[in-house]
């Protein structure tokens, strides 16, 4: 009997909500990591007992925490591990520290600060983290100030990927409201040294050599706060999710506008269609249909609400352009909840679930592709992130 | 022995169910304490020192014996009552919202 085990990052601790494949009784637990955020949580394909989530805390930093249970317990990966040439006990795991050596190029470190100053690079926390679609003690982070680590001993060490940082644009980088933030990592299924990721608001890039070299893929995105619209980098890019097997289609939720690549990113056309408005963080890809997609449209960037009060989820079957609205069992008045880029997920039973968590604390589920809708949770902590594992 | 006393979010991250008892080798300084919490404590490390400068976190604060030490130099000698156990060294977190 397949169960399905989602994953909630909140702004005052991590959640488990875990059900069997009907989706209907929900059991939850938690609060894990009791009054940090937690931004993000994600298992590993390759071992889903393997789960990685980041803990951070404006007081306190950056602390990585790894379970080996499916999420009962927990443990801070480098915690009284190592030890230092003198003898002294480091607990690394919780250490991201940009790469600034001459062996990889003495990568930029200052980047466009909100008034156009150049402002240095300083960690702030992991936004994403994304385990290795092979082997569990691999894992990538995207951070704020925005770069990509990787760990290879079960986020024990992490160490910066270099190259996105040195390859030339960032002092063209820039924050985003909610800071410069490297949030979405999409590994290739069909190849493993093709990378995916986005950075706000700086834009999407790509790797073809698993991290070495980088280049912007941001043609054919307008943005009309930036002095050239059209310009190499410096594009809000929201999310981007791709369906498995068809790892050169990327869908994107850019601050404005929803696009499709159908060129692995050389090139983006919008497919915002007949949505009413088009602003947004989070898009995602049905487990099944390729050309599936789901976004949930939010009035503005000065107002980060569903239009109208009516909590809707649009679905396209057409890859974009033409969109359909799907309400049955989400709130339609007086709703006033947020959707963040990273708290939407689908499921890969054969009836496609679909789940989103909202700003209120709700995390809704469709276990029909999102004709119908129920809260699993209605009172959580701010919703940051929502992962799914279907399990067997 | 040193008394260090931890906010309630680290005392959970380090798995601490009280004040921490420390034996701090040489002169008690806030340097020295805090080599010695993290020597116990390496999941520590960067939660109260940012991991490369080595300095206090913006938003932790440093008091002890009613005084607020945070601005003072990290090889300060601590009060002397800090250093003979009759008072806490008290980490702190700012006040600065839930």
């Amino acid at each position: 009997m397949s169960k399905v085990r989602v994953l909630v990052g909140t702004h005052k601790g991590a959640f488990v909500l875990t059900s069997d494949g009907k989706r209907k009784e929900w059991q939850v637990s938690g609060p894990y990591f009791a009054g940090w955020e937690v931004y993000h949580m994600k298992g590993s394909p390759a071992d889903p007992d393997r789960i990685y989530a980041s803990q951070s805390s404006g007081w306190s930093g950056q602390v990585i925490q790894r379970s080996s249970d499916g999420g009962k317990t927990w443990a801070a990966p480098g915690g009284g591990v190592t030890t230092d040439p003198s003898g002294m006990p480091h607990g690394e795991s919780n250490k991201f520290v940009y790469d600034a050596s001459p062996q990889t190029g003495k990568p930029l470190t200052t980047h466009q600060w909100y008034d156009g100053t150049q402002h240095p690079w300083e960690f702030k926390r992991v936004w994403h983290l994304e385990p290795s679609l092979a082997d569990p003690d691999t894992v990538y982070a995207g951070v704020e100030d925005a770069a990509l680590f990787r760990s290879i001993d079960g986020a024990h060490t992490w160490r910066e990927l270099p190259g996105l940082r040195g390859h030339g644009t960032g002092p063209k980088w820039q924050p985003g409201a909610g800071g410069m933030c490297l949030h979405t990592i999409i590994l290739d299924p069909a190849d493993p040294e093709r990378i995916f990721i986005a950075i706000s608001a700086a834009g999407a890039f790509r790797t073809n050599d698993g991290g070495k070299t980088w280049q912007p893929i941001n043609r054919g995105l307008k943005s009309q706060y930036l002095p050239n619209p059209e310009a190499e980098v410096g594009h809000c890019v929201h999310h981007i999710s791709m369906h498995r097997l068809r790892p050169g289609v990327l869908f994107m939720q850019k601050h404005w506008d929803v696009m499709r690549s159908d060129d692995a990113g050389d090139s983006w056309q919008e497919v915002s269609g007949n949505l009413p408005t088009d602003f947004g963080f989070t898009i995602d890809v049905h487990a099944h249909e390729p050309e599936t997609l789901y976004v949930v449209p939010i009035k503005s960037d000065a107002e980060h609400y569903p239009l109208d009060g009516k909590l809707r989820v649009y679905r396209s079957r057409t890859g974009g352009n033409e969109w359909e609205e799907l309400t049955r069992g989400l709130p339609q008045r007086d709703c006033y909840v947020n959707v963040l880029r990273d708290a939407m997920a689908v499921d890969a039973l054969d009836s496609c679930g679909v789940y989103f968590g909202t700003t209120g604390g709700q995390v809704y589920a469709s276990a029909d592709a999102g004709d119908n809708w129920a809260p699993i949770v209605r009172d959580l902590p701010a919703v940051l992130s929502v992962e799914v594992q279907t399990l067997q | 022995m040193i008394r260090v006393v931890l906010p309630t979010h680290l005392r959970t991250l380090a798995r601490i169910d009280s004040d921490v008892a420390l034996e701090v080798e040489g002169e008690v300084t806030q340097r020295s304490v805090l080599d010695a919490l993290e020597s116990r404590y390496p999941v520590l490390r960067g939660t109260i020192r940012d991991h490369v400068t080595r300095r206090r976190r913006p938003f932790i604060r440093f008091f002890a014996c009613e005084e607020d030490l945070s601005h003072e130099s990290p090889d300060a000698p601590l009060p002397e009552s800090v250093a003979s156990g009759a008072e806490p060294f008290l980490v702190v977190g700012a006040i600065a919202g839930g």
